[in-house]
């Protein structure tokens, strides 16, 4: 299990998060929500290591991942980040290949036209990865970060941290990313997402925590922490939680008073 | 041609596949060092130039003749000059590629981390005020002074700008660059004083050293200069991963399971070590590490693991063909090699950067 113990993050002086206690459980999605400035991204960089807390401590399996080499640490996780620049006019498989890390073999050529055919980008790995629109590449990604993991199966469960892995996607994709989030958890792994849409969240979610102002606020199931009231404090507006039959969504429509 | 380069740069990373591009290279610098060996106001046909080196391998030397003339030529002047500008080309063109991946940025060049300025300074200091301390010293330390200051000044000059740069064991790419713009300007300062205060004769030998030229090559230079060299050629395979996965980014090398702070800095050290050696015994010699792997990215792509090698090669090839250049065209006078280098480096590269734009 991937866990956050009383978390913190000090910046300059600022408090990003305080007291932060999460736990990213294998065959389950969680996902953080919050209103901008909430220390959603800070949390996630903490998860992945890639910043060290002020206070408090991120563990994988009851070990400090402080103490992990970034390698060990690679092959339980992987982060999709929310836009990559990539320097140099890389192809697309080429991007998914620095995933797999065995670049020019045939196998290795063989599972990125796998990985890409998964992200519905079937038959992209020849093309430059710079004449790709902005939500193709944030599938290259996801096709690389999935890779990653692939490569480093141990038989531990592996972990996927996506930051605001739909921002960029039209509707169809959003599906795509969020039912590849959902096999991912189905095989066992976690799966640890920022998204910024309270319905896909709502859809997707098996766990749900509220961030505002580097505060965890509320979480639980879905339906737990969608509800007015919550909403109103995260967020500040006043919402109206209606439900069809399967889960709750939010109209902005229904923003009363705002 | 444009038409048929579109379609090749829409179908993979480069117009090549790797391996030929790499032939191709180690064509090109071999063809390259034999014409060095070759070419100068006594020009040897090539099996001419092949029968000495082989003579020269088995340990026979003609004593007399035009034998001896052709072994002297060849074993004494060309192959050591070769040698040691396949070296330096070598080592230049693998540094710059090795410093734009590690700077995400393909305008990095050594310069930027102060290697040329630094070596600029202790090699004019060593000049001007080591002169007069160099009457006190053996000849043999006498000719070595000036490549070992200039060695010395460059590597010290980039640890310090590292160290500037870092804060909480975290090396910002950003700051080294300022800092090493920074410190760049002050050994210039340092420099120009120092200029200022020369005789005329120890600026003209300050002005020569700083246009670059492989006229002074020795056996005693190469060696110095080759296990810098050779060691930045080594690292290559084991950099080249990581250099592909900081293309991502470094928080994205870092996810993928690199040490990036490592990473860059035996990056750094290695540059500045190999392009110090290569500054010392043959001056500064521009354009090469920006020219080259531009180059080498366009035909085989960006991929580290092939790029090294081939920029390292085709450095070699461009740097021998320079100096070919450099002795040929104002002969028997030599033009400063970093003056050819310059001369048709720079307006290749415009020429490459408005082609480039076009392209898109």
């Amino acid at each position: 299990m991937y866990q956050a113990h009383d978390l913190g993050l000090t910046l300059q002086g600022k408090t990003l998060l305080h007291g932060i206690h999460l736990a990213v459980k294998p065959g389950a999605v969680t996902v953080v929500i919050g209103p901008n400035g909430a220390g959603k991204s800070s949390l996630l960089k903490l998860l992945a290591g890639e910043r060290r807390p002020t206070s408090g401590s991120v563990t994988l399996d009851g070990t400090d991942i402080a103490t992990l080499a970034p390698a060990r640490l690679a092959r339980r996780r992987a982060v999709l980040p929310q836009a990559a620049e990539v320097a140099f006019a890389f192809s697309v498989a080429e991007v998914v290949g620095i995933g797999l890390g065995t670049p020019g073999t045939a196998r290795a050529g063989a599972a990125i036209e796998d990985l890409l055919a998964r992200v519905d980008l079937p038959g992209f790995g020849h093309r430059r990865y710079d004449s790709l629109s902005g939500g193709e590449r944030q599938r290259v990604h996801l096709a690389r970060v999935l890779g990653q993991l692939a490569v480093g199966n141990t038989g531990a469960p592996r972990y996927l941290l996506l930051d605001e892995p739909t921002s960029s996607l039209d509707l169809s994709h959003q599906l795509l990313v969020l039912r590849l989030a959902r096999a991912h958890a189905a095989e066992g792994g976690g799966v640890l997402a920022v998204l910024h849409d309270l319905n896909l969240a709502a859809m997707v979610a098996d766990h749900l925590v509220l961030l505002a102002a580097g505060r965890l606020l509320a979480q639980g199931p879905p339906a737990q922490v969608l509800t007015d009231a919550v909403l109103a404090r995260g967020f500040g507006v006043n919402v109206r939680v209606n439900k069809v039959p399967t889960s709750p969504f939010i109209l902005p429509q229904s923003v009363d008073g705002a | 041609m444009s038409v048929q380069l579109r379609r090749a740069r829409a179908s993979g990373s480069g117009l090549w596949p790797a391996g030929a591009g790499l032939a191709g290279f180690a064509a090109l610098a071999l063809l390259a060092f034999f014409a060095a060996l070759a070419l100068g106001p006594v020009t040897l046909p090539l099996g001419r130039v092949a029968q000495v080196l082989l003579d020269g391998v088995g340990g026979h030397r003609a004593q007399a003749g035009t034998g001896l003339r052709d072994t002297v030529i060849v074993l004494d002047v060309r192959l050591p000059r070769a040698v040691l500008g396949a070296l330096v080309g070598a080592g230049t063109a693998a540094a710059g590629a090795i410093m734009q991946g590690v700077f995400r940025n393909p305008l990095a060049d050594p310069g930027l981390i102060g290697v040329s300025p630094g070596a600029a300074l202790s090699a004019v200091a060593w000049i001007v005020l080591g002169g007069s301390a160099a009457g006190l010293l053996p000849p043999e330390a006498r000719t070595l002074g000036l490549p070992l200051a200039a060695f010395a000044g460059g590597l010290a000059t980039t640890l310090l700008i590292s160290r500037l740069a870092m804060r909480e064991g975290y090396t910002s790419m950003a700051t080294l660059l300022f800092a090493g713009l920074a410190l760049g300007a002050l050994a210039s300062a340092g420099t120009g004083v120092l200029v200022f205060m020369a005789s005329e004769q120890q600026s003209r030998e300050f002005l020569f050293w700083t246009l670059g030229s492989l006229g002074g090559a020795t056996w005693m230079k190469v060696g110095l200069t080759a296990p810098f060299v050779i060691v930045l050629l080594a690292a290559g395979p084991f950099l080249a991963r990581g250099l592909d996965a900081l293309a991502l980014g470094e928080a994205e090398a870092f996810h993928l399971g690199l040490r990036v702070e490592r990473l860059k800095r035996i990056a750094l050290l290695l540059v500045a070590a190999g392009v110090g050696a290569s500054v010392a015994s043959a001056g500064v010699v521009g354009f090469v590490g920006l020219v080259v792997p531009h180059l080498v990215r366009l035909s085989i792509g960006p991929g580290h693991r092939a790029l090294l090698p081939a920029c390292a090669l085709l450095g070699a090839a461009v740097l021998l063909g320079a100096d070919i250049l450099a002795r040929l065209i104002a002969a028997p006078a030599e033009l400063p090699l970093g003056v050819v280098t310059a001369l048709v480096g720079a307006p290749f590269f415009l020429w490459l950067l408005r082609r480039r734009s076009a392209i898109g």
